[in-house]
């Protein structure tokens, strides 16, 4: 039967069920539900209502920056300063509430701070041309510093008139669900729907693989970019507000080192560095399996040094999928 | 009349004169290739059509109406579609998103608009049938031949009506059967009444598929003449400088 050129233009290359399994973020996902079986079987502590109510609302700050970030990394970009944004977000919202404003006032100063960071990072990369290594390096510098200035230092602990409500916001529960829980996954569908469904996400997707390209075709390439780094940092601020109102405290050095918790959940579940590849789900997933580790870790009576090893060693194996995957498609 | 009419037209970078009086013009449904050694000035005629430059003296008419261009956009808005040299394809995006990149088809209303996928991939679907190319809307590109890669860029200007499409060396780097199908979609648009522009190094390509040949050297338009009144040598000789002039 002659295959005419109506069919063939018709036909589908790989069909839903081909691509999922293909998909790095697949494999992850197996790995993390793998983990999460064999840690109940092997300790009385893991499946326990409290350790799985840690679990989930530990892996929300890291998961909810990772979105923002993922979305960066896509355009081939990368945002090292969402550790001190998370830090300074956090330093204004306590130093505005213990100065006697509501958490409306705290809450839109902080999300105002972390635009302002963002669209700084956006236009230097977008206009200026800087490497968004350097502009971001330099972020994570200042951020974390203008926080120490912001409170002079000390810790904030006592939010001024609203300060239940403030810790409702991020310690509280809703149907035996902590709340940076749903906001996560409120946050991740947006995300996901973002990238699928709007032309905004179809323009990030294509800066990161051929900006030239995108530029000629007439995306408007730097107003993408600058929106980009501006959500990377309001990520970081939405998490500096949710984890201040769990811990109930700021200190000046919360938020350190996380940038590299967050590059690495997001590359872990599938975002490629190189740009042009992400989705928001494998940013929960990647996140997911570094607490999992960690819990673990714990459970299991590892000691604690370990962690690094096998964080690492998470990262270097969920890419090594990928290299052999594009290896046996060159051959 | 005549689709694109160009009077008279220069472009100079500081001192340098790039594009210096040249004036054609160019009817519907017409293939010109524009031809000239590397310098000649082709690629900055080009771009002042394209909208990446504005010339610094003389005129364009599209249609009869005054052309200026301040932007790419503006020129593709006039129905004015590249192809470009390295075809500005996004590897890890599909044919059809490829195809639509930078108008999308969308649905919805006001502010809660989504993409159109459905619409989207059919409409791609139909033009690579209309190109009688064996490409597939929702592959992604990175997968896909250099004729296959070919037929995403040229489906583009397929779009809309587009009344001139210029083409940058669009057979520079691709083997011989892909560069029959090349030549293959260039008479398509012909026959669709486009005018087309063909920028080409390749002397056999512009003499199998143009109507006209414009040589250009050094900046000025030394050559204008149907290709049934030139042959290969006379170019040949023109883009040199072996023949001053005809």
């Amino acid at each position: 039967m002659a295959i005419t050129l109506d069919q063939t233009i018709a036909q589908r290359q790989r069909n839903w069920f081909s691509s999922v399994f293909a998909s790095q973020t697949f494999w992850v996902l197996v790995a993390v539900i793998i983990a999460c079986i064999f840690l109940s079987f092997a300790t009385s502590s893991f499946a326990t209502p409290t350790n799985l109510y840690n679990i989930t609302r530990n892996v929300t700050f890291v998961a909810i920056i990772a979105l923002g970030m993922t979305l960066v990394i896509i355009t081939g970009g990368i945002d090292l300063s969402v550790g001190s944004v998370l830090c300074l977000c956090s330093m204004v919202l306590a130093v505005t509430m213990h100065a006697g404003y509501g958490i409306g006032t705290g809450i839109a100063a902080s999300i105002g701070t972390a635009l302002v960071v963002g669209a700084f990072n956006g236009l230097l990369i977008a206009y200026l041309g800087f490497p968004p290594f350097v502009v971001t390096l330099g972020m994570l510098s200042i951020a974390r510093s203008l926080a120490m200035v912001a409170s002079n230092n000390t810790v904030v602990f006592q939010f001024g008139p609203d300060h239940d409500k403030l810790l409702a916001l991020g310690g509280g529960a809703w149907l035996g669900i902590a709340n940076p829980v749903l906001y996560m996954a409120v946050l991740a569908l947006l995300t996901g729907f973002v990238l699928r469904w709007t032309r905004f996400g179809r323009y990030v997707f294509a800066i990161g693989g051929n900006e030239h390209a995108a530029t000629l075709t007439g995306v408007p390439v730097r107003k993408i970019k600058v929106a980009v780094y501006m959500i990377s940092a309001l990520s970081a601020g939405v998490a500096g507000i949710i984890q201040t109102g769990w811990l109930g405290a700021v200190t000046t050095n919360i938020g350190a080192g996380m940038e590299l918790q967050v590059i690495a959940a997001a590359v872990i579940g599938g975002a490629n560095l190189a740009g042009g590849v992400g989705t928001a789900f494998g940013a929960i997933v990647g996140a997911a399996l570094i607490e999992v580790i960690r819990n673990s870790l714990g459970l299991l009576g590892i000691n604690a040094f370990w962690q690094g090893t096998f964080i690492g060693g998470a990262i270097v194996l969920a890419v090594l999928f990928d290299r052999l995957r594009n290896l046996r498609q060159s051959d | 009349m005549a689709v694109l009419e160009l009077a008279n037209i220069s472009k100079h970078f500081g001192a340098i004169q790039a594009v210096n009086d040249v004036s054609f013009s160019l009817e519907a449904g017409e293939v010109v290739g524009l031809m000239g050694d590397n310098g000649a000035g082709k690629s900055t005629l080009v771009k002042m059509i394209a909208g990446n430059f504005r010339p610094s003296h003389g005129t364009m008419r599209l249609d009869g109406n005054d052309l200026i261009l301040h932007r790419p956009v503006e020129a593709r808005q006039r129905g004015i579609e590249i192809v470009h040299q390295d075809l500005a394809l996004c590897n890890n995006l599909t044919a059809a998103a490829n195809v639509f990149l930078g108008r999308e088809m969308r649905r919805g209303y006001g502010p809660m608009r989504i993409l159109d996928y459905k619409t989207m991939y059919k409409r791609a679907g139909e033009i690579f049938k209309e190109l009688k190319s064996e490409t597939r809307p929702r592959d992604l590109v990175k997968q896909m031949s250099g004729g296959q890669r070919q037929a995403v860029a040229i489906a583009r200007t397929m779009l809309a009506e587009a009344k001139l499409v210029l083409m940058d060396e669009p057979t520079a780097a691709i083997s011989v059967r892909q560069v029959a199908e090349v030549l293959a979609h260039i008479r398509q648009l012909r026959d669709r009444g486009i005018a087309v522009i063909l920028i080409s190094h390749r002397m056999p390509d512009v003499f199998s598929v143009a109507d006209r040949v414009i040589v250009m050297r050094r900046g000025r338009k030394v050559a204008d003449k149907p290709i049934t009144a030139s042959s290969p040598e006379e170019v040949t000789g023109l883009i040199t400088g072996a023949i001053e002039q005809v």
